[in-house]
């Protein structure tokens, strides 16, 4: 057992280091302030392939793997969690579900540019009727010949407006419950396909966040994802592939908000000292950074059972709570160490407590996170 | 179009620590990085292969260690490395580093050569145009602009404060200055082939066809009789905004260092 990274590893988080600090950090501040979608740093991305990091290059991916995609979130998302999670959710959310469900054709239609770095991606699961209980799907498709109508609304998606392929999913058939729910792919500009408002949020505010609105959506048969009623399964095995992505990001909120507050308490005298000189910011630091590295144990191990092909639905459930927690409490305490300043928007720990805080929420809440794991533990 | 870049490991620092006793750099504890000029030297290789297709060598002398280099500059998009490592080598000077260097490329196919034109740790800038001459073929040093043309280069060579336009004839040196362009980053998938699917020619004493008066410290010209280091000024900033703008500037940059 050997928790280093090995020689491919360590250059490519150098590699998403660089770009970070370099492309993604001078934007951070002005993307949050003015909500605004980065999308010439979603540009540079697709240009140096990280758009399509886990995927085979006969697809037009990088064929690297999933623990190479947590690591550029979670440097990516030191800098700039708005950036993280547009990344996250077009790679495990969108990319990954045709990789994992898609036809031959499929892949070669919609995964090819997705990850050759030409297209981005979206998710769209949650309705305002169904949230946590994603089973309770209103939004409808109906077969009509040889297209399918849809129907319906999908709330709070990521990247929507921005993306050119969605994910979705609709009732195929009411009665049968979750057996009634079915995967398609839906491309921007279909006629009928249309976004709502801008939702202005707490944080990771440059990122899009905005509804799906389907009316008479008619698109051809062969978007159907996966099989007719098994929509219910590919979207719960993408959202536990995806909780390693917004793991990484809550790591990477952590890490950065860490590096700041070690930086900030050097320099900060009271009492004729610097802060870093009193107990209690010297323990608070140590606390901080044990659980930091706590967390990223279970992301990496996550990512790796992944790789492996193994089961990793109640590891990536563990990483993700464990990490959004850490992320918010380490960025809490990166607050409180700055005092008032810590308050003060022009110090990016302000931006960073904001940004933590959905890591509890997305994908799955911390709730959902420990009835994964606790089902585990019982059945 | 055959391409050879010479790029060598530097330390990471401008500011170049001495060992007072025997007048060498200090290289322990100071993370290694591509010689920046070589770096531009590269791109500028990898720039006319994505324009005009050409096959891109990267050769470095040094250490094992700089094999890390060469599989950086593979995951930038180089097609072959060649390292050159001997104990007999080190310690060499230019002459000798050019010498070995000369050697071994000329076992190797190439229309043009491009090195950086200084390293940032022994700062000669000599190796480039020592190496051309070895080779018998034209150099231009000091390019910050090369255009392909049929079987030459034209060069924008910076010269104080005007440019000459060089034309040279294919087998050329050139050496590359920083401002020739901004290297690209690498590609994840290019890493995971560097590491996983790429090797690295090795080339030791025996392989290199260069004469033993000419190698390592036996074979360096060079001696250095002192060195001692400079004290550096920090190098100011200049700002030249409107009044508003600069003091909005310096109060960031105060905010920066947490003096506000
Ligand atoms: C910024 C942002 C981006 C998003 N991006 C996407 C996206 O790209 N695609 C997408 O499909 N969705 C997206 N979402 C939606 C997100 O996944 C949901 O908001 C989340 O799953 C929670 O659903 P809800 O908001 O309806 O909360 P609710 O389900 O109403 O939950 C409210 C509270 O009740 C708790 N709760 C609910 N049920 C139970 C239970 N059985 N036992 C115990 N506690 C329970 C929850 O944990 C939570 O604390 C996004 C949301 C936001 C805010
Ligand atoms: C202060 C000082 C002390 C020194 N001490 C000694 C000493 O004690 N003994 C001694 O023998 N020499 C000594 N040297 C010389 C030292 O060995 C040189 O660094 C070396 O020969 C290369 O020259 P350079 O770094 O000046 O390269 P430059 O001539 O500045 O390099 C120009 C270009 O040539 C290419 N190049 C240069 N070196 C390599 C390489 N190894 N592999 C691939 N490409 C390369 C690169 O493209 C580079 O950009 C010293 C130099 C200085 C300035």
């Amino acid at each position: 057992m050997d928790f280093s990274l090995t020689n491919e590893y360590a250059m490519a988080q150098k590699l998403f280091r660089d770009f970070a600090q370099n492309e993604v950090a001078p934007l951070a501040e002005e993307v949050d302030e003015n909500h605004r979608f980065p999308t010439e740093t979603v540009a540079l991305m697709q240009k140096y392939g990280f758009l399509g990091i886990p995927f085979a290059k006969e697809y037009g991916g990088q064929g690297c793997d999933y623990l190479t995609y947590a690591l550029a979130v979670e440097e990516i998302s030191k800098v700039c969690a708005t950036t993280g999670v547009i990344l996250s959710a077009h790679t495990s959310l969108c990319a990954g579900a045709i990789n994992n469900w898609g036809t031959e054709e499929q892949k070669q239609k919609f995964l090819r540019p997705l990850v050759d770095g030409s297209k981005l991606g979206a998710f769209g699961l949650t309705e305002p009727e169904a949230g946590t209980d994603a089973a309770g799907q209103q939004t409808k498709a109906v077969l009509d010949g040889d297209e399918w109508v849809i129907t319906g609304n999908k709330i709070f998606i990521t990247n929507a407006g921005e993306a050119d392929t969605y994910v979705i999913f609709a009732m195929t058939d009411k009665s049968a419950g979750t057996r009634g729910i079915t995967a398609f792919i839906i491309e921007k500009g279909t006629p009928g396909f249309e976004f709502g408002i801008n939702e202005k949020k707490m944080g990771i505010r440059g990122s899009a966040t905005r509804e799906l609105i389907f009316r008479d959506c008619r698109i051809p048969k062969d978007q159907l994802l996966g099989q007719e009623g098994k929509g219910f399964g590919v979207a719960m095995s993408t959202l536990d592939d995806g909780r390693i992505g917004i793991a990484a990001q809550a790591l990477g909120i952590a890490g950065g908000a860490l590096d700041k507050v070690v930086a900030y308490v050097k320099e900060r005298k009271q009492f004729g000292r610097p802060i870093s000189a009193f107990q209690n910011t010297q323990f608070k630091l140590a606390e901080m950074k044990i659980e930091l590295e706590a967390a990223r144990y279970l992301v990496y191990l996550a990512a790796s059972k992944y790789d492996k092909r193994e089961k990793h639905s109640v590891e990536a459930a563990m990483a993700k709570l464990k990490a959004s927690r850490v992320a918010s409490y380490v960025t809490n305490l990166a607050v409180q160490l700055h005092g008032g300043y810590g308050y003060i928007q022009d110090y990016e720990v302000e931006r960073m407590m904001r940004d933590a805080k959905i890591t509890e929420i997305y994908e799955g809440t911390s709730e959902v996170m420990l009835m994964v794991v606790s089902a585990a533990l019982l059945k | 179009m055959k391409i050879i870049v010479c790029i060598k490991q530097v330390p990471d620092t401008t500011e170049v620590r001495l060992d007072p006793k025997t007048g060498t750099l200090i290289r322990e504890g100071v993370p290694s990085i591509m010689n920046p000029d070589d770096k531009s030297g590269l791109e500028a290789a990898l720039r006319l292969k994505d324009e005009h297709g050409a096959h891109v060598s990267v050769i470095s002398m040094g250490p094992p260690q700089a094999k890390e280099m060469l599989r950086e500059a593979l995951a930038m998009g180089a097609d072959e490395a060649y390292l050159v490592t001997d104990r007999a080598f080190a310690a060499s000077d230019t002459w000798a580093t050019s010498s070995i260097l000369a050697a071994a490329i000329s076992k190797l196919d190439y229309d043009l050569i491009i090195t950086g034109r200084q390293a940032i740790d022994g700062d000669t800038a000599q190796v480039g145009p020592e190496m051309a001459e070895h080779l018998g073929i034209p150099n231009v040093s000091y390019a910050e602009e090369i255009q392909l043309e049929e079987g030459s280069i034209l060069v924008k060579r910076q010269f104080e404060d005007f440019s000459h336009m060089v034309r040279a004839k294919f087998p050329a040196l050139i050496t590359a200055l920083g401002e020739l362009n901004t290297p690209r980053y690498m590609t994840p998938g290019a890493i995971f082939d560097a590491w996983r699917n790429k090797e690295i020619t090795e080339w030791n004493r025996a392989d290199v066809p260069v004469e033993d008066s000419n190698i390592g410290y036996r074979g360096s010209p060079t001696r250095v009789a002192k060195s001692f280091p400079k004290t550096m000024k920090s190098p100011g900033m200049k700002i030249e905004e409107g009044v508003e703008e600069s003091v909005e500037f310096i109060l960031d940059k105060l905010k920066e260092k947490y003096l506000l």
